[in-house]
């Protein structure tokens, strides 16, 4: 009997091995960092002993839950860390580890692959100095290092305030936040905010804290430029009132985040538009069964819903898998977690009015902006090819080279959509879905393979 | 209703050259592409524009070729990255060595100019060739050009001489009245033309077949692979005898490798497969060892006809009269395609081709088809 597999160990994953356990199941669990956690939750090396607190402020209590829950289940797993997987055909994965590929046939597989940044791209964007907003938590969580000593951070999202605040607390100089979004669309979102209350006062509170400490914090704020000769020294912006400079020597930048879907999709799950996270998504019912009978869908990687959701969907995907296999659940965990789920998908649409999407990005993005940094395709190579008469994506991507390089458009895919769409003038869920293609992440040559 | 001179089906590089030549030749033409111009076996190919190693019965005709990928830019529009790198043709035993010594003796004559290497003198020549390879036949006028973008600039160019290229506009059906044929599209076209070519690759199978010519042809998937952006190495296209593998090096960097077969995702699309990655990974450590500790970036496959003896269908149908065949290329139709639809024009316009495409006859299987 091939073993049931789950990939990413994150707060879905980590959940859904321990439930998987504790119905006698003896998963293998692939994860491709070096200690499971995942992004949010994501472990500082062995050797470093900052506190919880120090590390997860608020959310300590669930980081260090969901961290001792992995380490408790480490016997009763098959637990796999440093583990790519780069590319599923059928029912078997192949992973690459420490320069090994193998194969891994499974008999079901939780896809809980996670969530990156959504970048959408400005002036400057390739600079040194320039990162994602959970690039910059990333090198405050796991190297314990700043990203600069005088940051900027830019764009919308929930993770906007929380990093800024994140800095200001480990003592890096917080020159200011730019959020995109303007203070009446946070205001109007607040009823659906308040269905999960404990959440909204977090956000609140992050951003009163900033303020308490004299950082500007400015709405309706759009990043217009990023400037420096070797690295950062100074970007530009805009509000209603006109032009701002700031000096900086680093700028942390995103709009939200976006799926990690190209394992399901090379799994062959059934994709869908989202509104919701403007996104093509794997389709699952609310227990997290996808199309393919097989593969099961927890966490971010499913659609953007947060930690605490990931951790519920993960628990809801392997009750959803045992049931299916013929084991006996109790019915009324998985209707409680899927009524939870519910709430926080409210909330969800909540946090989409308050931190709205930048409608007119693509619009006002100039022809020489940077879009595709891995094959250093520009907005207006993309226009170019729009206006010979291509508007489906992958079309475009065979003219430009868009979305073809190291990244295989996970970073850029959708900046190009949006461009694609404005100019061939359709929406953004009328151009094509950006299919994936092995590897997920690059393969090395010279690899050795397992027999 | 639509009349004209000709409806091509498929806009592949067959067929969209096809278009662009009868445009120019002043014939009307409409060319019906399911998909995407050039999104299948003519824009994901490997690349190669080589004419070294074929049939010699498509040299006559690969020669031509030769001589149209020379005025690409005037014919299309776009250089389509197209470079005479010389094609480099690798033996990895004596044996293979000798093959390539017998073809270079046979193909005299039809001017390809290849150069025998030794052992020494690949090493003295081409340094970044691996030791397994015992020696080389070298075509320095082959070369290498980006399949995505020439594919499609054939159909664009054809439009741009008054062919109408109906996209994403499958076939529903097709009939002949004794003069004419008749063709209905899904999105509802109706054309009239008393010229039909039947130029769909791997899919031309079912019309030829409603023309009672079945044709033993089957679908196959070659596996593809790119790294990131290299230093520059590579200076000709490279393919070992024997098959297995083949690469490139592109201007940007990218070096572009493909060797054994993918499998079907379902009737249009394929992918490469973990075992032909793999098996392109460990066979390149071997031939070109500069790769070791490169990285592939993206796979990808597609799907290509091939008939029984890997050589294509090309010219008249033998049951319906006005019915021209072009397709089962075995995934060497890239270099060749524009000669195909070059020669399905001169059929149209002057009754004849100037290249005799007799061997490639589909009435080679109509005993397949009585039987």
């Amino acid at each position: 009997m091939n073993p049931v597999v789950i990939v990413g160990a994150g707060p879905a994953g980590i959940r859904a091995a321990q439930t998987l356990v504790a119905h006698g199941v003896r998963p293998v669990l692939l994860d491709e960092a070096a200690r499971g956690g995942g992004q949010i939750y994501r472990r500082q090396p062995a050797n470093f002993k900052r506190s919880a607190v120090k590390l997860y402020g608020f959310e300590a209590r669930e980081a260090n839950a969901l961290h001792q829950t992995l380490d408790n289940l480490r016997e009763q797993l098959d637990y796999r860390p440093d583990t790519l997987v780069w590319n599923a055909e059928n029912n078997v994965l192949d992973t690459l580890r420490e320069g090994r590929a193998a194969r891994l046939e499974f008999s079901r597989v939780i896809v809980a692959t996670g969530a990156t940044d959504r970048v959408l791209p400005v002036p400057g964007w390739t600079l040194p100095g320039v990162y994602s907003l959970g690039a910059a938590q990333i090198a405050l969580k796991f190297q314990g290092c700043a990203i600069g000593e005088q940051v900027v951070f830019a764009g919308s999202g929930p993770l906007l305030y929380l990093v800024a605040y994140q800095y200001a607390k480990a003592g890096a100089k917080v020159v200011a936040v730019l959020d995109s979004s303007p203070f009446s669309a946070q205001a109007r979102a607040v009823p659906g905010l308040l269905s999960q209350p404990a959440t909204l006062a977090k956000g609140i509170y992050y951003r009163s804290w900033l303020t308490a400490h004299g950082i500007p914090v400015h709405q309706g704020a759009t990043l217009q430029q990023v400037e420096g000769e070797h690295r950062v020294q100074s970007l530009n912006w805009s509000d209603a009132s006109g032009f701002h400079h700031l000096a900086c020597d680093a700028v942390a930048f995103a709009h939200g985040l976006r799926s990690e879907t190209q394992l399901a999709d090379l799994l062959g799950c059934t994709f869908a538009w989202s509104p919701l996270n403007r996104a093509w998504l794997p389709q699952r019912d609310n227990a997290g069964r996808s199309s393919v009978s097989e593969v099961y869908l927890a966490g971010d990687g499913a659609g953007i819903m947060g930690a605490d959701a990931a951790e519920m969907a993960g628990e809801r995907a392997a009750l959803a898998l045992l049931e299916d296999s013929g084991f006996l659940i109790q019915p009324q965990r998985g209707a409680q977690l899927e009524h939870n789920l519910g709430r926080i998908e409210r909330f969800r649409h909540g946090l989409e009015r308050a931190f709205v999407f930048p409608e007119n990005w693509a619009a006002d993005t100039a022809d020489t902006t940077m879009i595709c940094r891995c094959e250093e395709v520009r907005a207006g190579d993309i226009r170019e090819v729009v206006r010979e008469g291509h508007w489906e994506i992958n079309r475009v991507k065979a003219h430009c080279r868009v979305g073809m390089g190291r990244c295989q458009g996970r970073m850029c895919g959708a900046a190009a959509a949006e461009i694609i769409a404005c100019q061939s003038q359709r929406a953004v869920s009328e151009i094509g879905r950006l299919r994936a293609q092995a590897p997920i992440k690059p393969l090395p040559f010279g690899l050795e393979i397992e027999p | 209703m639509i009349e004209v001179d000709a409806v091509i089906i498929g806009g592949g590089i067959v067929g969209s050259s096809a278009a662009l030549f009868l445009s120019q030749a002043g014939r009307s033409v409409v060319l019906l592409e399911r998909d995407f111009c050039g999104s299948h076996a003519s824009g994901v190919n490997y690349g190669g524009v080589r004419r070294q190693g074929r049939p010699l019965s498509q040299l006559p005709l690969s020669q031509r070729a030769h001589e149209i990928w020379g005025r690409l830019p005037e014919l299309i529009g776009i250089d389509g990255e197209y470079q005479r790198s010389g094609h480099l043709k690798l033996a990895r035993s004596l044996a293979d060595l000798q093959a390539l010594h017998d073809y270079a003796a046979s193909s005299q004559g039809f001017g390809l100019d290849l150069q025998l290497l030794d052992r020494a003198q690949l090493r003295a020549r081409f340094p970044w060739v691996g030791e397994v390879a015992v020696g080389a036949s070298f075509c320095p006028d082959d070369g290498h050009a980006n399949p995505r973008l020439v594919s499609p600039a054939f159909a664009q160019a054809s439009r741009r001489h008054g062919a109408q290229v109906h996209e994403q506009c499958a076939v529903s059906s097709v009939a002949h009245d004794g003069q004419r044929f008749h063709v209905h599209t899904q999105n509802g076209l109706e054309l009239r033309a008393p010229w039909l070519l039947n130029c769909a690759g791997a899919w031309a199978g079912t019309l030829a077949e409603q023309f009672g010519e079945t044709v033993p042809m089957h679908s196959g998937h070659p596996a593809m692979l790119v790294t990131e952006p290299l230093p520059l190495v590579m200076d000709a296209s490279t393919g070992v005898e024997g098959g297995g593998i083949y690469a490139r090096q592109v201007a940007r960097g990218n070096c572009v490798l493909g060797g054994g077969q993918g499998f079907a995702l379902d009737g249009a699309r394929a992918r490469p497969g973990q075992q032909a990655v793999i098996e392109i990974l460990r066979q390149a450590a071997e031939l070109y060892p500069f790769l070791q500790g490169a990285q592939a970036i993206r796979t990808w496959s597609g799907t290509e006809g091939y008939l029984p003896d890997r050589q294509p269908v090309i010219g008249h149908s033998g049951t319906q009269t006005g019915l021209l065949h072009a397709f089962g290329f075995a995934g060497a139709g890239f270099q060749i395609g524009p000669a195909v639809g070059q020669a399905l024009t001169e059929i149209i316009c002057s009754g004849a081709p100037t290249t005799p495409l007799d061997a490639f006859s589909i009435t080679r299987f109509h005993s397949i088809s009585v039987a």
